[in-house]
């Protein structure tokens, strides 16, 4: 069915939005770097439904099977980079919220402005 | 004698889905914190048990079924005492068992 | 069946993911973050993507996880709800997801074998590989060999993340913890009255460990590689941290060590790429490391998968013990 071939491509969609809107919309920067982290794995899933071939196996070349159709290999390559700099950059992110919670005492990105304002 | 093992694997299945069913929806609809926890760690143990045991089956005489072997062993290892830890952190930070109005605090 | 399957699990995301958003409570939206990791894992290996799958499971479901619940115990735990602006962003955002929904009509359908990404670089790298590099997981050696300077950078990173992250949390606040001090928290003395976790903990750990190891050196062999290894190791020491104290821990694989492994094993990746050099060849050309160019190739995956591995897993012990060991305000 043409409409469940394209479902891949719809979740992708749902789940980027919804990651965006948690960036946008929440106030806490948690919540945020949450939401951020979510929104990466949105794209991940777009990459890896790109590599199916109809058929396929793993890209792993057993010896003495010759016909074997194979996945296509290069997105995997690519998000198993962008998995690695995904967590690098949570990491600096939580340790960043961290010191503005001990600087201003609160996470909560409309109490941090009101602070930054008014002193 | 071939298809006798495909049933019983998928005796075994089944069984196993089942269990994974009744302890989700124990663990939605069951009243506090440690009932509901005695529900979910059904999973854990008896579903594991049963899904394992029947792919095992399919998997016949081969590497694949000693691997499987070697997961049902870990599985078995870290959930019960996974449920155990959340229960005794339960307990320690004062959730008291019962029904009580008392204690359905943060759930 | 495959396409039912694969429909259900995409399902379990989006609720899942939505689930996190609308969730107040921070603890509830990082375990929740873990079910998803977990779910994104199951949907890789649907759609053949094993290596991709192994290492979001150990490091998204893993290492993230742990990391949110050490930033949390140092803020908050609710989060405050904002009702300013909601239904503006509401708005954009369904709007935009009807404009991606429209374009996804262009692209081709699941598993179509003529869509253009599958038509020129990748038949190449599928078919060269067992005669130039000898290996059967293709995925490790385009990852090692034919985009290793890619590989280099992605090592940088992680390096320059577990700098800035020790820069920020290892000021005068929380550096010096003594190590018997009884007025610390219980977090310094691990799970010490829980006899059962402790206990099979321990079991634990050497087999974690272990299998760390072999999936660094099957990397080549099937889904593998310095990445997931070295998230897997971390996580066995991380929790042995959590059973026995952090104390404890810093005492079994001490803060040099950890800064050691980091530099190791990055200056092992640029150590391999110079001597390339010195050997006669290019910057990272593995062909000239022993006489035979496949040997070759085969000996230079092996060595930076293990430089990669070593800065993997000590890189992410360091971020966990800078979050571990800050005080909390």
């Amino acid at each position: 069915m043409e409409l469940f071939g394209l479902y891949n491509y719809w979740a992708f969609a749902v789940v980027l939005m919804t990651g965006f809107y948690a960036v946008i919309t929440k106030g806490n920067l948690i919540k945020k770097l949450i939401g951020l982290s979510i929104f990466q794995s949105a794209v991940f899933l777009l990459y890896i439904t790109m590599d199916k071939v109809d058929g396929g196996t793993a890209p792993i070349v057993q010896k003495g099977v010759t016909d074997q159709v194979f996945s296509n290999p290069l997105p995997q390559v690519l998000i198993l980079t962008a998995i690695v700099v995904g967590i690098s950059t949570t990491a600096l992110g939580l340790a960043i919220v961290v010191r503005i919670k001990e600087s201003y005492g609160t996470i909560e990105e409309h109490e941090i402005q009101n602070l930054d304002h008014y002193s | 004698m071939d298809s006798a093992i495909d049933v019983l694997s998928w005796i075994l299945l089944t069984l196993g889905g089942a269990f994974v069913f009744v302890g989700g929806l124990g663990a939605l609809r069951l009243p506090n914190f440690y009932t509901r926890m005695h529900a979910a760690s059904l999973t854990d143990s008896m579903a594991s048990i049963l899904i394992l045991l029947g792919i095992m089956l399919q998997a016949g005489w081969s590497l694949a079924a000693i691997k499987l072997l070697a997961i049902l062993a870990f599985l078995l290892l870290t959930g019960p005492t996974a449920s155990y830890a959340l229960a005794n952190s339960a307990l320690l930070s004062g959730l008291k068992p019962g029904n009580s109005p008392a204690d359905s605090t943060e759930n | 069946m495959v396409i039912l399957f694969a429909v259900f699990l995409l399902t379990l995301l989006v609720l899942t993911a939505v689930a996190i958003v609308r969730t107040e409570n921070l603890f509830v939206a990082v375990m929740l973050t873990g079910i998803f990791s977990l779910l994104m894992a199951a949907n890789f290996f649907v759609l053949d993507a094993a290596d991709v799958a192994l290492t979001e499971a150990a490091i998204g479901a893993g290492i993230t996880t742990v990391l949110f619940l050490g930033a949390l115990a140092l803020t908050a735990e609710h989060e405050k709800s904002v009702s300013a602006g909601r239904w503006l962003s509401m708005g954009v955002v369904v709007v935009t997801t009807l404009i991606l929904v429209y374009a996804t009509f262009d692209k081709p359908r699941l598993g179509d074998p003529e869509a253009p990404v599958h038509l020129h670089v990748a038949p190449w790298y599928l078919e060269e590989t067992p005669e130039l590099i000898g290996i059967p997981n293709v995925v490790t050696a385009i990852l090692g060999s034919f985009r290793g300077y890619d590989t280099l950078g992605e090592l940088f990173v992680i390096f320059t993340a577990c700098i800035g992250v020790l820069f920020l949390l290892s000021g005068p606040r929380g550096q010096h913890l003594p190590p018997d001090d009884m007025a610390l928290s219980s977090t310094a003395h691990g799970l010490r009255h829980h006899l059962i976790p402790k206990v099979v903990g321990r079991l634990l750990i050497p087999f974690i460990v272990l299998f760390g190891f072999y999936v660094q050196f099957h990397g080549e062999y099937g889904p593998g590689g310095g990445f997931q290894a070295g998230a897997i190791v971390a996580a066995g020491i991380i929790l042995y941290a959590l059973l026995e104290g952090e104390a404890q821990a810093l005492k079994a694989v001490p803060r040099s060590v950890l800064m050691g492994m980091v530099i190791g094993g990055a200056m092992l990746y640029g150590a391999v790429g110079i001597a390339g050099i010195a050997l006669g060849g290019n910057f990272l050309d593995y062909s000239v490391l022993a006489d035979n160019p496949v040997k070759g190739q085969q000996f230079g995956i092996l060595v930076i998968e293990l430089g990669v591995g070593i800065t993997v897993c000590g890189a992410l012990l360091s971020i966990f013990h800078a979050f571990a060991a800050r005080e909390p305000v």
